[in-house]
């Protein structure tokens, strides 16, 4: 049985104008296993503390119950109280009789009643209490990139200069993703290598990174502290250490006509490559789809002129095994697929491009040195019209397009449409928008210079159809505010095509157990208030993986993660939260229902071996709960049909006993 | 003021990080509300188990009613929803029992909504009021 | 909104099936219509008259008798609104009305047009094949 003291706060009058204390203490004295109740001004105050603890200790509680403010207020203060007296502090219990009932309700007696009522609660609650003990795991003190975009690196730079170690993993052969095949950027039209470049060095060379690059995560085990992560280094056929990125290989290759998909496939490079000039690691790469060597033993030229010596035909898959404490994602995005977008004729015509198309043919690096030209005759359009959410906010269909706004499309089209007209004067440019989104630091200033300053045609409209003609593509559009149909005869049309999280984003969150939306964007642990964090805890999200972002908020949510990463790395244990599920294993018959509601994958399953009755022995599946991982949420006790999930600290038979005590 | 005026006893489960808060904020204002309120803290709404409120109408509550955070900004992702899914499903079978519809109730209330805590507990208070007693599920043998 | 356009907006959304404020005026619709230049009310504009309840015009409008029910603006609408549908519905509500039909048997020769098919027979087609 329970030894159980009552103390009934005043609060000066807060609680004492509108509850008799002293009554209250009088009639919880009764309830069973209640040893002592007395009443006092200030609980909350040195005294009062000191008088919970003289009472313990002379009266040997085993539990108490706190009838004062709420427990939001004051709980953690009277858990600390309990616990310098040396009674567990998960055996209090606050009974809100203030902000729930003095505060509320004017009259005496009914609040008194009321105080008395919420007391018995709460006495019966503790009498079921159980002492509760935190617990710890200790935290594996380096972080887990994936992906080594704008956001990747920007989380692994900001995460090792606090001094852990960071490994980014990436499944192309160099970092730097999309960024890398920007052009400009907007609203300042800096040159994205210019400034993404720089920090791709630095990656390289921060000795607290390593960069495992032509590489995928296979698998993950563990939790928050304690990862255990796969990773598949792919083959690339070339000794990473030895190579020195001088390029003779590539030159030298025969196997020329490889579509070549850093220029998204508009001009060609060779079986051996190097992705683009600056990349990192500076290392070529063999495709071994496109090597005679590796296809039919034949060739075997850039072997021969490889003074370095770095090339390996029987190069292996490696797989590399590696813990980490914290995990971020930055798997990025991709522009959705326009085969399916039949009426602006995509497929028809080479000169209907991508946005992501439109910045390689306009940089330097690209298919075309940087000249604008038509990918049909390499002539230059004079007339380029840009049509807006191709595939974003397409509610009607999902196997076409996204019902989500793609954000980024509107300012990436007002800068296409700008640095057109700035570089060719003699272009007419149209953009058929549905409504243009600017927010963001000087994004509506852009948009306006575009369309004062350097004469865009912006239309309010959709392009309906875009029929190739000759060398010529019809475009019909509508003008809404004009009230008529357009026909513009064009040489280029642009698409904005929506984005999408990149394809190996699924698959990944299943290995994590972290939570994705119906897009496939990962779901962040509160849509305002944790942003950066996974509902599953270790798991930290930067960038476009997370749902469709600008450079500048990528890098600042990239910058975010790091710190939550770094908040978490500098702990050398883990304090669990002991109001946690568990399971009884000798109830549970292994159903899966919890872990199908678990928003945090904290349930896993193993099977025991249970001695019967009849000393027979039978292996029965059961859940498990990792109290590092549970929230305590409780959706799984509900769901658990046989009863064997609880919750500690809020247990069944503790909310039940509430229940009882409040209607009695 | 009526002589032996009915008292309705209603329960109220509240999430600890919206719902209880928008009480205590409620309290915090001196938003008055019927005394015939009683809260229980809960971590989340999907922490209520549907034997809960069929217990608490057998112990001869009057009404009973489910706070949690408004959709999509539960503390833990989603646990109001499956609060809502499992009350839909409980709500139709006590219907099925021949519950008064008012008696039941699943509201969303923010940590910042304490007027709106109060006017719903009125309002709510005033429904089950105007049903009286519940006497279908109760239990007598429970009865004092 | 008179009382009988109300009435009439009604009928239109229940038996067009379409709801009209899923539009979120892109003009998508009024873009790939083929029969645009022979239209008073573009497609665009039958979904947002039927919207905001303004629907005796459209009633009266020869625009119900120019379009094609080619359904282009059915499969482009990014919002699955379904222009093509309520002008249909429009067109059903002109021909059910008493005494007011459209389609008089004896008045057929003076509506015909060499170059417009038959709308009646093509979008029933299209309405009872596909």
């Amino acid at each position: 049985m329970q030894r159980i003291g009552v103390f009934v706060c005043w609060c000066g009058s807060n609680i004492a104008g509108t509850v008799d204390v002293k009554a209250v203490a009088e009639a919880l004295k009764s309830e069973p296993g209640v040893v002592f109740s007395t009443d006092y001004q200030y609980m909350c105050s040195q005294a009062g503390q000191n008088m919970i603890k003289d009472a313990i200790a002379e009266h040997k509680l085993t539990g108490i119950v706190i009838c004062s403010c709420s427990p939001r207020m004051h709980e953690a203060t009277f858990r600390k109280t309990a616990a310098a007296a040396g009674l567990n502090p998960y055996m209090v219990e606050i009974a809100n009789i203030r902000e729930q009932c003095s505060w509320v309700h004017k009259d005496m007696l009914t609040g008194t009643e009321k105080a008395v009522i919420l007391g018995k609660a709460a006495v019966a609650k503790v009498s079921l209490n159980a002492p509760l003990t935190p617990g710890e795991s200790p935290v594996t003190k380096r972080a887990l990139v994936i992906g080594g975009g704008i956001a990747g690196i920007q989380t692994a730079l900001d995460i090792a200069d606090a001094g852990f170690e960071v490994d980014i993993v990436e499944k192309k052969p160099t970092i730097g993703g999309k960024m890398a095949q920007l052009d400009k950027t907007f609203p300042t039209l800096d040159c994205a290598a210019c400034i993404l470049t720089p920090k791709m060095v630095d990656v390289a060379q921060h000795e607290k990174i390593r960069i495992f690059s032509y590489s995928e995560v296979t698998d993950v085990k563990g939790f928050v502290g304690n990862f255990d992560v796969t990773i598949q280094k792919h083959a690339r056929y070339v000794k990473e250490d030895v190579c020195t990125g001088c390029g003779d290989c590539t030159t030298k290759c025969p196997m020329k006509k490889v579509p070549n998909e850093f220029n998204l496939n508009m001009d060609n490079r060779s079986a051996i490559y190097i992705p683009f000039a600056q990349a990192v690691p500076k290392v070529a790469t063999i495709d071994p789809n496109a090597c005679n060597m590796l296809k039919n033993g034949k060739c075997g030229l850039c072997a021969k002129v490889c003074a370095a010596g770095a090339i390996d035909y029987t190069q292996k898959d490696e797989f590399i095994e590696e813990k980490y404490g914290a995990i971020v994602v930055a798997t990025g995005f991709n522009p959705i697929s326009m085969d399916k977008f039949d009426e602006f004729a995509y497929n028809q015509s080479k000169d209907v491009i991508t946005s992501l198309e439109f910045e390689r043919l306009t940089n330097a690096a690209g298919p075309t040195a940087g000249k604008l030209l038509r990918p049909s005759d390499l002539e230059h359009p004079h007339t380029i019209v840009f049509v807006q959410c191709v595939g974003s906010r397409c509610a009607s269909c999902a196997e076409k397009g996204k019902e989500y706004c793609s954000k980024i499309c509107c300012m990436y089209t007002a800068k296409h449409a700008m640095l057109t007209r700035d570089k060719y004067p003699d272009t007419d440019v149209y953009v058929f928008y549905i409504d243009v989104r600017t927010p963001g630091k000087n994004f509506d200033e852009f948009y306006r210079r575009a369309v004062e300053e350097y004469g865009v045609h912006y239309i309010k409209g959709m392009v309906g159809k875009v029929t190739p003609e000759g060398k010529k593509l019809k475009v019909q559009a509508s003008d809404l505010l004009g009230n008529r149909q357009l026909h513009i005869d064009a040489d280029l049309v642009v698409l904005a095509a929506a984005i999408e999280p990149d394809k190996s984003a699924r698959p990944l969150a299943t290995k994590l157990t972290a939570s994705m939306d119906t897009n496939d964007f990962f779901t962040e642990a509160h849509p305002k208030l944790r942003p950066v964090e996974s509902p599953t805890a270790g798991v930290f999200l930067s960038g476009t993986c997370q749902g469709p972002k600008d450079i500048p908020e990528t890098v600042s949510q990239a910058g975010a993660a790091a710190s939550k990463v770094i908040g978490l790395l500098a702990k050398d244990k883990l304090t669990t939260n002991p109001c946690v599920a568990s399971s009884n294993e000798m109830m549970c018959n292994g159903c899966s229902s919890c872990a199908n509601v678990c928003p945090y994958g904290a349930i896993t399953y193993e099977d025991k071996e249970f001695r019967m009755p009849d000393r027979t022995t039978q292996v029965r599946r059961i859940a498990k709960v990792n109290p590092a991982v549970c929230q305590g949420c409780g959706a799984c006790t509900v769901a658990c049909p046989s009863g064997a999930m609880d919750l500690r600290g809020f247990a069944t038979s503790q909310i039940m006993a509430e229940v009882d005590a409040i209607c009695k | 003021m009526q002589v032996n005026e009915y008292k309705p006893l209603i329960v109220a489960f509240c999430c600890n990080w919206c719902s209880y808060a928008g009480a205590d904020l409620a309290g915090n204002n001196r938003l008055s509300y019927p005394a015939d309120v009683k809260i229980i803290r809960v971590p989340c709404s999907c922490r209520v188990n549907p034997m809960f409120i069929l217990r608490a109408f057998q112990r001869g509550a009057d009404g009973v009613i489910i706070c949690g955070c408004h959709p999509g900004d539960c503390h833990y992702t989603s646990g109001n929803y499956y609060a809502r899914r499992r009350m839909a499903l409980l709500f139709s079978m006590l219907d099925y029992l021949g519950i008064e519809r008012e008696r039941t109730r699943v509201e969303w209330v923010s940590a910042a909504e304490g007027a709106k805590f109060a006017a719903t507990m009125n309002d709510f208070a005033e429904k089950v009021t105007a049903l009286g007693e519940n006497k279908r599920l109760e239990d007598l043998r429970c009865k004092k | 909104m008179s009382s009988n356009n109300q009435y009439l907006q009604e009928d239109i959304i229940r038996m067009s099936g379409v709801n009209p404020k899923k539009c979120m005026k892109c003009g998508k619709c009024s873009a790939t219509c083929p029969a645009y230049d022979e239209m008073e009310y573009h497609p665009h504009q039958f979904v947002d008259m039927v919207e905001t309840g303004i629907i005796e015009p459209l009633l009266n409008s020869k625009s119900l008798y120019r379009c094609l029910s080619c359904f282009a603006c059915i499969d482009r609408c990014p919002r699955g609104v379904e222009p093509a549908k309520l002008v249909e519905a429009v067109r059903l509500i002109a021909v059910r009305q008493q005494g007011n039909n459209h389609l008089k048997p004896d008045a057929i020769p003076g509506m015909w047009d060499e170059d417009l098919p038959q709308q009646a027979i093509v979008s029933a087609f299209r309405k009872y094949t596909k």
